[in-house]
């Protein structure tokens, strides 16, 4: 069984934000315009968080990627009332928009605050119509949405493979944010194979998770810069 | 004697039986507030959960915060009334009933909350449809429903012969009250098995109330976030309920008491227990409070400080304050002497005490949620007209259905201001030799 993954290494990140571009266009993500935004209600599946280390003076900020964690342990698929949010048999913290009653249990427990909430009926600008992805669903307002490590495009690498006659490759399924990152800062694999490249920059020196005290066994790993 | 007895009673029948103008005249203000409630719901529903205040990261705000206020109310009533019973309190007679009527009632509006709350409210039935009993939502689900339940059969026994004597009064409504007095003749025999069916729910109902406010806790406290995630939650969520409980119950009373002309039945003495009750919850209430504190200041984590000040002296300080000022310091000397413990004393502290309960769940779901482990925008939230109309309409409402619970059935529970009357002296007597020696006979 797969047991899918992600390093970002800081030293190649250049925070440029393709990650964030690529994720939007591919998970047909609501563009919801200066004013909501200004609320605080965008929604980005990844996003540049300033992470900060030390303390005064010895300061060091970073702007990292942050995708959904896809923990082992994940506080909101505790909370879900009506198991709208999971830890699906290969370690994705899947998502069922169509069933979820938006309470936003989840989105308050989470410790990344990787969840995010459609306050709206989600819109795009007449040009864009033509450009939504149609392997990914739509949602409606009032429920919750966030990263799904681009399942659906695992569901297509795996019917392509099986149409083909041959088992799913590592390089068959990557997600959109991976995919584009220029400084190839992002890896995506499976972190059961010990070979995969994932795995064995996950237990590099330099690789560590977000707030690994909670507990909770994140499935990004982040390698720190300048070692 | 009799003539006079019945005379004094009959002022317990005159709000079922005659109905003045200011009645229908507070009837149409409440409607027109519940009325623009429905109308601020409608365009929620419509627009989406946009048009509150909420935002990323404080998903939660006023909804959560008066789903938690109006359940903890909803423990004045059963809880109280059960206590005095099962202690045979002589003094309750005349309270129980206006009690039990608000924890039914207010309990209706603790989950209407949650609802207003969902941002799909017409997929509510996936709870039941595909229940995790892992989320405490679930648990709160449950425990709530057997709460409803149980307070209002509770709250209907003790009406029964209440019913029959309207029943038997030939006024309006006969039809009602026949059906719903279940036959009742007052025999022996079917006042034997109501002691035995009331005592056995009072018994029944206070660990079914204690349990729904401690999983209304953890709704928070099962979570990892800071300042939420607290083992006293539980405790301190089920002493602010009795004690927010209690101020709502001397609330209703002083208003019944002056609009039905009750002064005989609910008297001073009446408010006078019932303020020591808000004094002792008042130092309960203060006692959970800065251990909660105390204990997390000596932590000294940095992700649980950062809220701690932002409550003590930050952004949240003014409504922080205002809660130790409406739950303590006003309350508090009003409620220690027995000089101020009136029912205009009583109902002064426990306004103050309601405001600041409120203001304690608001302190509760709000601060945490500003300042998410993650370095996040500042989002500041306040509550928009939508959520301020919603608040008003569930109180209006509330009122509302109490009003009318007034006009169907007797307040005061009449049959057992009679039975005090006629039986408990006695009774009383016989108790106090079994509980000393050389007073009795043996």
């Amino acid at each position: 069984m797969h047991r899918w993954g992600m390093v970002i290494d800081l030293d190649k990140c250049t925070a440029c934000q393709t990650c964030v571009v690529a994720c939007l266009a591919e998970n047909n993500i609501a563009l919801i315009g200066p004013e909501e935004s200004a609320k605080g209600r965008t929604i980005h599946w990844i996003e540049l968080v300033p992470y900060i280390q030390g303390e005064y003076p010895h300061v060091k900020v970073r702007l990292i990627p942050r995708p959904c964690m896809h923990c082992d342990h994940p506080p909101c698929t505790k909370v879900c009332p009506v198991y709208a949010t999971y830890l699906n048999e290969e370690g994705i913290v899947a998502q069922i928009n169509y069933r979820c009653i938006g309470c936003r249990y989840c989105t308050t427990a989470c410790p990344y605050t990787v969840k995010y909430f459609n306050w709206y009926e989600p819109r795009w600008p007449d040009e864009m119509r033509g450009a939504l992805n149609r392997d990914v669903s739509i949602r409606t307002k009032g429920v919750v949405e966030k990263c799904t490590f681009c399942h659906h495009r695992l569901l297509k690498a795996r019917e392509k493979a099986k149409a083909e006659g041959r088992d799913l490759l590592p390089e068959d399924y990557v997600p959109a944010c991976v995919e584009a990152c220029p400084s190839g800062a992002m890896y995506f694999g499976d972190l059961n194979d010990p070979f995969s490249t994932v795995s064995q920059l996950s237990r590099e020196r330099r690789a560590f998770r977000l707030m690994e005290d909670l507990g909770t066994e994140p499935k990004v790993y982040y390698l720190s810069e300048g070692m | 004697m009799e003539k006079i007895k019945r005379e004094e009673d009959a002022i317990l029948f005159e709000p079922v039986e005659r109905t003045g103008r200011s009645f229908y005249l507070t009837l149409s203000i409440l409607i027109i507030v519940i009325l623009w409630a429905v109308f601020a719901y409608q365009f929620q529903y419509r627009e989406g959960l946009g048009v509150t205040g909420l935002a990323r990261p404080i998903f939660w705000g006023v909804y959560i915060t008066n789903f938690v206020f109006f359940i903890g109310i909803s423990h004045a009533g059963t809880l109280i009334s059960a206590i005095l019973r099962l202690a045979k309190a002589e003094w309750r007679r005349s309270i129980t009933r206006s009690a039990e009527v608000i924890t039914v009632l207010v309990l209706f509006f603790g989950v209407g909350n949650i609802l207003m709350d969902l941002g799909r409210p017409d997929r509510m039935l996936n709870i039941i449809k595909y229940s995790q009993f892992q989320s405490p939502l679930l648990w709160d689900v449950s425990s709530i429903t057997v709460y409803l339940t149980a307070s209002s059969i509770y709250l209907y026994l003790p009406l029964i012969p209440d019913i029959a004597l309207l029943r038997d009064r030939n006024g309006k409504r006969r039809w009602f009250y026949r059906a719903l007095a279940l036959g009742w003749k007052g025999t022996e025999r079917q006042h034997r098995l109501l002691e035995k069916a009331i005592s056995f729910m009072a018994i029944l109902v206070i660990p079914v109330a204690v349990s729904v406010h401690t999983v209304v806790s953890f709704v928070f406290a099962m979570t990892i976030q800071p300042m939420w995630h607290s083992a006293i939650f539980g405790p301190y969520f089920v002493a602010g309920a009795i004690f927010s409980g209690i101020a709502a119950l001397i609330i209703a009373m002083n208003i019944i008491r002056k609009v039905y002309h009750l002064e005989e039945y609910l008297r001073p003495v009446h408010f006078n227990h019932l303020g020591i009750l808000l004094l002792v919850m008042t130092l309960l209430w203060f006692y959970f409070t800065f251990t909660e504190y105390l204990t997390t200041y000596y932590g000294g984590e940095p992700i649980h400080m950062t809220i701690f000040w932002m409550k003590f002296t930050g952004r949240f300080a003014p409504y922080f304050w205002g809660m130790f000022l409406f739950c303590f310091v006003i309350p508090l000397p009003i409620l220690s002497f027995k000089k101020t413990r009136t029912p205009l004393g009583t109902l002064i502290a426990s306004i103050s005490v309601i405001i600041g309960m409120w203001l304690e769940r608001y302190v509760i779901v709000v601060p945490t949620l500003t300042n998410p482990r993650l370095p996040n925008e500042m989002v500041i939230y306040f509550p928009t007209w939508i959520e301020w109309s919603m608040f008003a309409g569930c109180v209006s409402f509330f009122i509302l259905l109490y009003m009318i619970f007034t006009k169907l059935f007797p307040i005061v529970s009449i049959w057992e201001v009679r039975e005090g009357r006629e039986k408990s002296m006695i009774e009383v007597q016989e108790r106090i030799k079994t509980y000393l020696p050389g007073i009795g006979v043996e």
